[in-house]
């Protein structure tokens, strides 16, 4: 065995996985990553399954050890400056620390969070079958808060299996999809059409419960008491206020103010890692719409192993290099998060 | 053949998961079709459901849309919600043990100040009631009461505490609650339990299910002190009884 020490590291980052279904009949909160495309990725370049725990780093920068052996590990999600002893580590690569080694990971350029897949895996104790850090009802594990500097990781040794690095799909772009409902009708279609048609920016209040979103003020029909009802990952409920929250993965399981519509399964990933502040919109879609995309964003993450390739292999697109203006630096060069540098495969 | 109930609206939470919606309001019969459904969902289940979240008046069904498409889904679910719940015959009944006002129920005074009487009375009404487990959300653990005494109906309060301690015994509108983690919360505290309705490394994890009955009765604060030392090593010390 070796260990992965937290050398350092910011808010916002915990251990998580897939998330903890199967009990929020009893109220407990599903928690899990906030960008699960991510997550799958960097547990893929390293031979975890694709919902396998890892860490989530949020905006912040962060650095971590190997110590007692080598240690294997992965980076995907928000992008960032990343090294290894002064050597550039490119997002959705493999990289191996020997031991004494330290991977230091920059501030996320754009987006929020980024994932720290270990081969082998972060493992733990089970709690209705997750790792997942939920601070709030004390559970995860090994650590069943954030992460702090000095925490550690039991962990395989490193395999020696060569460097991977993983072709994603091109990054959806436009307005984030939603399928109106449940509770649409406790809204005019003036207030929907404010919904739909307004720009809107998430708060710099927003955490993994519920990202704020800052724009109109929407208005209900009849009030904003509902009685209780179930919420889902992507619920967006309209408060008092007027000011609608998308429930993130935290989120509690019910909740009383009317939902107007509920993020689709396919763009949770890509609103949790829209940056405070960037300006977006909503496109309502339908549901059988949505079933499709989300059965296509399934696909993407079953098949995520045919996209890996051997890390040495960049094809680097000289045209991208100049229109980024980065020609040069090499840690932007192969950093696919920054700018397509590849062609879809 | 039995009488069929009217159809419960088929709402949808994104693309896998559907809001079975029975009544807008809260309604005793409204909650006893959606805990029939869950029921009857358990004991036959649809191939593609992954989780059942039941709530006051809707029961949300958590699917996989790769399995079964929402059209597919709510024709299936349409059939089973329109039967008549089957009369509840046999419930659990939790006793839980209840410390009344001072630190641990610090809107007990207040409460029987708005409502024109005493503590000891406001007691003796919130401690005789009978009531249903309605749902459980929130937090964890957090039940969801029916049945709160009419003459205990009261707006929640102005101003949400950001927290309120694990046990909180509390009424809110026309709902009463246990909870179990200490967390916001907007509702009059009446007193509190050292009952834990969720603890890890319990077995059961979770006491309470929607559908048991609950009624209360008071403990002085020296009895809290031990019963909540021997709930916090894992006693279950809520007693149960057969309704």
């Amino acid at each position: 065995m070796s260990r992965l020490i937290v050398a350092s590291i910011g808010p916002a980052s915990s251990v998580q996985d897939g998330g903890r279904f199967g009990a929020q009949r009893y109220g407990l909160t599903v928690s899990g990553a906030m960008d699960r495309l991510s997550l799958a990725a960097a547990n893929t370049l390293v031979g975890n399954a694709p919902f396998a725990a890892a860490v989530e780093i949020g905006p912040f920068g962060a650095a971590f050890t190997a110590r007692d052996g080598a240690v294997r590990v992965a980076i995907s999600g928000a992008p960032r400056n990343a090294d290894v002893a002064g050597n550039a580590v490119a997002m959705d690569n493999s990289v191996t620390l020997k031991d004494g080694e330290t991977l230091t990971l920059g501030f996320a350029r754009g987006g929020a969070f980024t994932y720290l897949a270990i081969e082998g895996a972060i493992t733990g104790e089970l709690v209705f079958g997750s790792l997942a850090v939920n601070a709030r009802a004390g559970l995860g594990s090994p650590y069943p808060r954030p992460l702090q500097a000095g925490d550690e990781f039991s962990v395989d040794a490193a395999s020696g299996a060569p460097e991977m690095r993983i072709e994603l799909p091109k990054p959806v772009s436009g307005p984030i999809r939603v399928v109106l409902g449940p509770q649409d009708d406790e809204f005019d279609d003036a207030n929907k059409a404010l919904f739909l048609d307004s720009e809107w920016k998430i708060s710099a209040t927003s955490d993994r419960m519920g990202y704020r979103l800052e724009g109109p003020a929407i208005k209900h029909l009849h009030g904003h008491n509902i009685v209780s009802d179930g919420t889902v990952n992507g619920s967006i409920q309209v408060p008092g206020n007027g000011a609608p929250i998308a429930l993130m993965m935290d989120r509690g399981t019910s909740g009383g103010y009317p939902k107007i519509a509920t993020v689709i399964t396919a763009d949770i990933g890509r609103l949790a890692q829209t940056s405070a502040g960037t300006a977006f919109r909503f496109k309502a879609v339908s549901v059988a719409e949505a079933q499709n995309e989300a059965k296509k964003f399934a696909q993407t993450i079953r098949t995520l192993p045919d996209r890996l390739r051997a890390a040495d292999s960049v094809a680097l697109n000289i045209e991208a290099l100049s229109d980024a203006n980065v020609a040069g630096h090499a840690v932007n060069a192969v950093d696919a998060g920054t700018w397509q540098v590849t062609t879809e495969p | 053949m039995a009488a069929t109930l009217p159809p419960p609206r088929l709402l949808p939470s994104g693309d896998s998961a559907v809001t079975v919606e029975f009544s807008r309001t809260i309604d005793e019969d409204a909650n006893q079709r959606v805990l029939a459904l869950d029921k009857a969902l358990a004991a036959s289940p649809i191939d593609g459901i992954t989780e059942t979240v039941p709530t006051y008046r809707s029961l949300l069904v958590h699917y996989d849309p790769c399995k079964i498409g929402f059209d597919a889904l709510g024709d299936k679910l349409l059939p089973i919600a329109i039967q008549s719940p089957p009369p509840v015959t046999k419930a659990r009944r939790w006793r839980i043990p209840v410390a009344y006002g001072g630190e641990h129920g610090i809107d007990l005074e207040d409460v029987a100040k708005a409502l024109n009487t005493t503590p000891d009375d406001i007691v003796g009404r919130h401690a005789g009631g009978d009531y249903r487990v309605a749902m459980i959300g929130f937090t964890p653990g957090w039940s969801y009461l029916s049945g709160l005494d009419k003459s205990l109906h009261m707006s929640r309060r102005q101003n949400p505490r950001l927290l309120t301690p694990a046990g909180t015994i509390s009424i809110g509108g026309v709902q009463a609650g246990i909870q179990c983690l200490a967390a916001p919360s907007g509702w009059h505290l009446l007193g509190r339990t050292p009952v834990r309705t969720y603890q890890l490394h319990r077995n059961p994890t979770f006491l309470t299910e929607p559908g048991d009955r609950v009624t209360f009765f008071a403990i002085d604060h020296k009895t809290f002190d031990e019963l909540d030392r021997a709930a916090e090593a894992g006693e279950i010390i809520a007693e149960q009884v057969d309704a």
